[in-house]
């Protein structure tokens, strides 16, 4: 019995730990002056966390947009509403299907190569002999992964939007005969800058803030073996799409929920 | 660092991708406008019922947009609804007086809007003026009581 709710509380410890550290290390290597090195760095990252995941997510940004194009024509067409499809995509896609699958594609894509990067360069001790010549690893390793990952996410989920619209119309429009003008008339009379677009790109932010920074933690803070980079990848993936999952419930209710 | 011309180019294709999107989708799906907002030309107009007529809905004439609906309020003088519309400033002083206003809606389950059409008094409204002549919402219940109770008086 005792054991049992001594083991709860070793736990509880562990996490509150864990949290503690994530958040210093996110505090001492996201904030601070950027320099020409450091960009330098950044720019690399961009590349391979940025510019490397468009093709995925493009990809499934059309496949989706064309779903929802065929999904949304045969369920409007019952009430003789095919005329609202633009509609339905646009808002569909902005509010919700761009920011949060791009954010799962991205932390499949990207979160974990970061954390298995990190984490093998911590398993060969690249960072302890970073820490010996008197670099900050933090500085020179996190930093740039994170900002790469800040930044490349909103720019990943625009283009999700974009041709997710656009394959909705290659779908509704070219194929099943919604007329062109009704598309993006019912979408520009319904779809507003800042109530959808905006709002869309916040949840992405705060989506790649938290993915970015669950997989450079894990990283960082994995245990070094073989074994600990197999698991810390694992939960990267799974902790980084259920915070995603659970974040953007909370973010609709603040924002399309009506509480205010 | 060999391949860093070909990496920062990619890097800013990405980036030029990612904000001609962001336009894309300010002006071509929320058809947000860059030309700055014309010099307003309000009017108002009450409404005994105005239905689900929403703010930001469309004020059409001969079924082109001329304007969007900016408020939609309560008049706690009369209980009726009281719409202010904005209008293209090039119609200023160019609605005859006598202009009528109605609640339309567009297809059978569409969104609603507001319709002008336009009189021949020679008089002419001008910013802030109120529109007189309107007609109310098409209220599908209202209308199936009224068919309901003329079937019961037959």
């Amino acid at each position: 019995m005792m054991a049992t709710i001594q083991r709860l509380g070793r736990r509880g410890c562990d996490v509150t730990e864990g949290l503690g550290r994530a958040t210093l290390m996110l505090a001492q290597s996201a904030i601070g002056v950027p320099s020409v090195e450091g960009l330098r760095l950044w720019l690399r990252q961009m590349h391979f966390v940025g510019v490397m995941s468009l093709a995925i997510v493009l990809v499934s940004g059309l496949f989706i947009g064309m779903v929802l194009g065929l999904q949304g024509y045969t369920l409007l067409v019952d009430f003789g509403a095919e005329e609202a499809l633009g509609q339905m995509v646009a808002l569909s896609l902005l509010r919700e299907l761009a920011p949060v699958v791009a954010a799962l594609l991205f932390a499949g894509r990207a979160g974990s190569a970061l954390t298995a990067e990190i984490g093998l360069m911590k398993a060969t001790e690249q960072l302890t002999s970073m820490e010996m010549i008197g670099v900050d690893p933090l500085r020179r390793i996190v930093a740039p992964r994170l900002w790469a990952g800040f930044v490349a996410l909103p720019l990943l989920t625009i283009g999700f939007g974009v041709i997710g619209i656009w394959g909705g119309e290659l779908v509704g429009v070219k194929w099943l005969g919604v007329f062109e003008g009704s598309y993006w008339g019912n979408m520009q009379a319904s779809v507003g800058f800042a109530d959808d677009v905006l709002n869309g790109l916040i949840k992405s932010l705060v989506f790649a803030v938290v993915v970015t920074w669950i997989a450079v933690y894990q990283g960082y803070a994995l245990l070094p073996t073989s074994e600990g980079i197999a698991r810390a990848t694992t939960r990267t993936v799974v902790h980084a799409s259920l915070a995603v999952l659970g974040l953007d419930f909370v973010l609709t209710a603040l924002m399309f929920g009506g509480l205010s | 660092m060999k391949r860093s011309k070909t990496m920062e180019l990619g890097v800013g294709l990405f980036m030029l991708a990612g904000i001609l999107g962001l336009l894309f989708l300010a002006l071509r799906v929320s058809g947000l406008s860059l030309e700055p907002p014309a010099d307003d030309f309000r009017l108002e107009a009450n409404f005994a019922n105005i239905g689900g007529l929403k703010s930001r809905a469309r004020v059409t004439m001969a079924g082109v947009t001329v304007g969007r609906v900016e408020s939609v309020e309560l008049d706690p003088e009369w209980y009726d609804a009281r719409v202010v519309l904005t209008l293209d400033d090039e119609l200023e002083a160019s609605l005859p007086e006598d202009t009528t206003a109605a609640i339309l809606t567009s297809g059978l389950l569409g969104e609603q809007y507001v319709g002008l059409s336009v009189g021949g008094a020679p008089e002419m409204l001008a910013d802030g003026d109120r529109i007189r002549d309107t007609q109310s919402a098409l209220v599908l219940e209202e209308l199936i009581q009224q068919f309901v109770s003329n079937m019961a008086k037959e």
